[in-house]
């Protein structure tokens, strides 16, 4: 299986599928002339010319809004943010717009759009571009919300997300644009993953270690560190926030008895709250402890190095609940 | 409904026992309280009778087998009835149900009543049925009494389910979670183990008593002191006392009573006395329980006897109430059916607290060895004429040095200690006898 980068992933994935549908179109800042900010998009113009490449004014709300008129008429845009950070502007279009209109047109204007970018804290770039946005997304209903973790998931997930009929979120991080992975070869078929299943990516009986995106890497360094130690961490990948796979998440806590969750957001009511509520719920009679959360510090992510490094989840504060909901401490 | 009849203890010791006979065959009538087995112990053969009514369907462990206590060895049920559920069970699972059975028969048990109080809010009407019909009530309440044991047990979800799977009671269960939760683990180990001797399995008393729970304190404090010096964590205090007036007393006694051909020892002022002291001290006068202190509200006093190939300890019941002619006729009665080893297991069982005497042999003092789940027993030496400095003058008394071994997890040593001193102002003052 070649190995190629989470961006070349991207890449494909939106060629492949404006290859397939002339009504899928790419807009955003800087998307055709400069081959994206983080050059998903490198080569497309060329490809597909300016009138699917479009770049747009920096005006999230309007291009946005822009997006959401058109998939309204049958088109489906592909709207790039430059970060998830700018897509704030924009939410009025995504939740009061694009979330509720099948919903308030009786099901009569179904909104087939993405809304793409990098979410989370890359480095040293301070509070405002430094956030992880699921929360805000994930809390309407009306529209889904996809974190892929890697290359493999980036590329699947992107051409069902293109393909669905309700309106995608869908976050990256800016970090994962180089992360390598395998990817199935564009000859070997089609290759796209649906919504709403999650991926076991690594097998364990001991512990459930629950997680999307960006963090999925971080659990499994944690999960390395504790097989050192005779821990057998299961890691379960969201990938799809909503809809949400809670089988996957009950099988495997009906495994283990044991679950943390790790996110990059914040912990007041972030997603790891609602997954917390779910597991207690439903696999009550399965905890042998209770769920534990790694989250960002709740502080809007400091600039100072070492202050951004305390403020951040990482792998070591993953092994320090595991062991916690171990009763290792 | 069927009954499950379980190998029963049938003596303190009893781990398990061999079916000598079985005075019913398959298919015969059964009615309660009717001899079903004979039972050989580790002490002698004992006669295992019906708890409930009907048909003995089945004999599961046949003559010259064995089981431990609690296991299921026969089942009496109606004579259509289906029994082939209650025939695959392990024999784990019925050990345990068999202890939860008879935990729910055990009437006087204060913590129960608690319970069972409760359950009456949802269940008012049949508080005056006949006793038959109460048992079945114990039964079908079993589950709800379950759970509010439960409640007071901090325990997780999952340790819960496993425990019920596996038919181990929590109460059973040492939690070493945050706080003492009982988790997974435990549950796990608690089943590889064997979950603790049944409730019934160990020498219980028929004395009244107050079943107190454990604090988080008492619980730290029976945890450490097993772990630094073994499964009864012993501490000793050591009391000299001025036998003078005791030797007076006892020779008027004896004076008095050399007509009717009675003698009192010196024991067995120590045992009125004893038995005095300790109902003063109900905190001394207890069981530990393992997830509770049982205090007693009668006395019933073990006396070590020493018999050819070891001891035995029979038991002078309510010896705090009964006079020292009565104390002096049961010891000497039941010493000599001791020694030919003709003593009933009720008459060596049930104690609430232990003495032994070496003073005949001219020992000083010495330490005993607690006889669990008694938390305490004394060990009394001999009498000594000593010279004590008395208010800055020598006099000679008769002096006796008692040493008391304690439980630490029921026994505090200030505890003790009073105990030791309302004992020793017995001793010292007869007198105090009638107060």
């Amino acid at each position: 299986m070649p190995v190629i980068t989470y961006r070349d992933a991207l890449n494909q994935a939106l060629a492949e599928e404006m290859e397939r549908d002339d009504s899928v179109f790419l807009m955003g800042e800087e998307v055709a002339e400069y081959d994206g900010a983080y050059k998903v998009s490198k080569g497309l113009l060329e490809q597909f010319g300016e009138r699917r490449i479009v770049d747009s004014p920096i005006s999230e709300l309007g291009f946005a809004g822009l997006g959401v008129g058109a998939a309204m008429v049958g088109l489906r845009p592909v709207i790039e943010f430059m970060t998830f950070n700018f897509s704030i502007l924009a939410l009025d279009q995504v939740i009061n717009a694009a979330a509720k209109m099948y919903y308030m047109t009786g099901g009569q204007i179904p909104v087939p759009i993405v809304f793409r970018g990098p979410t989370g804290a890359a480095l040293q770039l301070s509070a405002q571009h430094s956030q992880a946005c699921e929360t805000w997304y994930v809390h309407s209903p009306g529209i889904k919300l996809v974190t892929p973790g890697t290359p493999a998931d980036a590329k699947g997930l992107l051409k069902a997300s293109i393909r669905d009929n309700d309106p995608v979120a869908f976050m990256e991080g800016e970090l994962l644009y180089n992360l390598k992975g395998e990817v199935p070869d564009p000859d070997d078929g089609d290759f796209v993953i649906p919504l709403g299943v999650a991926d076991v990516k690594r097998e364990g009986s001991d512990v459930t270690i629950v997680t999307h995106g960006k963090m999925v890497n971080e659990a499994l360094r944690a999960a390395a560190t504790l097989e050192k130690d005779g821990i057998e961490a299961e890691i379960v990948d969201l990938r799809t926030l909503r809809p949400l796979d809670v089988e996957a998440i009950l099988r495997s806590v009906h495994k283990t008895n044991r679950a943390v969750y790790l996110e990059e957001g914040w912990p007041y009511v972030g997603i790891g709250s609602q997954i917390v509520s779910i597991i207690q719920e439903e696999a009550f009679d399965y905890l042998d402890a209770p769920v534990v959360r790694v989250t960002q510090a709740d502080v809007p992510m400091p600039y100072a190095k070492n202050l951004e490094k305390i403020a951040k989840p990482d792998a070591a504060r993953v092994v320090e609940a595991c062991n916690r909901v171990l009763y290792r401490n | 409904m069927a009954t499950k009849v379980h190998m029963e203890a049938l003596s303190p010791t009893m781990e398990e026992g061999q079916i000598v006979k079985w005075m019913k065959a398959e298919g015969d009538a059964v009615s309660n309280g009717e001899v079903l087995a004979e039972i050989e112990t580790d002490k002698a053969t004992m006669e295992l009778v019906a708890r409930g009514e009907g048909v003995l369907r089945r004999i599961l462990v046949q003559e010259g087998g064995t089981a431990p206590v609690g296991d299921v060895i026969a089942l009496i049920a109606g004579e259509d009835e289906d029994v082939s559920e209650f025939e695959g069970g392990d024999a784990g699972e019925s050990a345990d149900e068999g202890e939860e059975e008879e935990a729910a028969e055990e009437a006087p048990k204060k913590g129960k009543k608690d319970d069972e109080e409760g359950d009456e809010e949802a269940d008012e009407e049949g508080d005056e049925d006949d006793e038959e019909a109460g048992d079945d009530r114990a039964a079908a309440k079993e589950p709800a009494s379950d759970g509010a044991d439960d409640r007071r047990i901090k325990a997780s979800p999952v340790a819960r389910r496993l425990a019920e799977e596996k038919g181990i009671e929590l109460a059973r269960v040492e939690g070493t979670g945050p706080g003492g939760r009982i988790v997974k683990r435990d549950v796990e180990q608690a089943a590889k183990e064997g979950v603790p001797a049944a409730a019934a399995a160990a020498p219980d008393s028929d004395a009244d008593y107050e079943d107190v729970p454990l604090s988080q304190m008492r619980k730290t404090i029976a945890k450490r002191l097993v772990e630094s010096i073994g499964p009864v964590p012993h501490f000793f205090l050591t009391r000299e006392i001025d036998m003078t007036r005791a030797v007076e007393a006892r020779k008027r006694i004896n004076a008095m009573l050399e007509d009717e051909g009675v003698r009192i020892s010196f024991n067995d002022i120590v045992l009125k006395s004893t038995a005095m002291a300790l109902a003063r001290h109900p905190e001394c006068n207890a069981h530990w329980g393992g997830d509770h202190v049982r205090r007693f509200n009668r006395v019933h006093l073990g006396v070590a006897v020493a018999i050819e190939d070891g001891l035995i300890t029979p038991v002078v019941r309510d010896a705090d109430r009964k006079g020292l002619r009565q104390i002096a006729a049961e010891v000497r009665e039941m010493a000599g059916r001791a020694r030919e080893k003709k003593l009933k297991p009720e008459e060596y069982t049930g104690a609430t607290f232990s003495v032994s005497n070496l003073g005949m042999f001219g020992i000083d003092e010495f330490t005993a060895v607690i006889n669990p789940p008694e938390a305490g027993i004394l060990a009394v030496g001999g009498m000594v004429e000593r010279a004590v400095v008395v208010e800055d003058e020598l006099e000679v008394q008769t002096r006796m040095k008692i040493t008391m071994s304690c439980d630490h997890r029921v026994i505090d040593g200030a505890q003790g200690a009073r105990f030791l001193q309302t004992l020793a102002a017995i001793l010292e003052e007869p007198l105090a006898a009638l107060v």
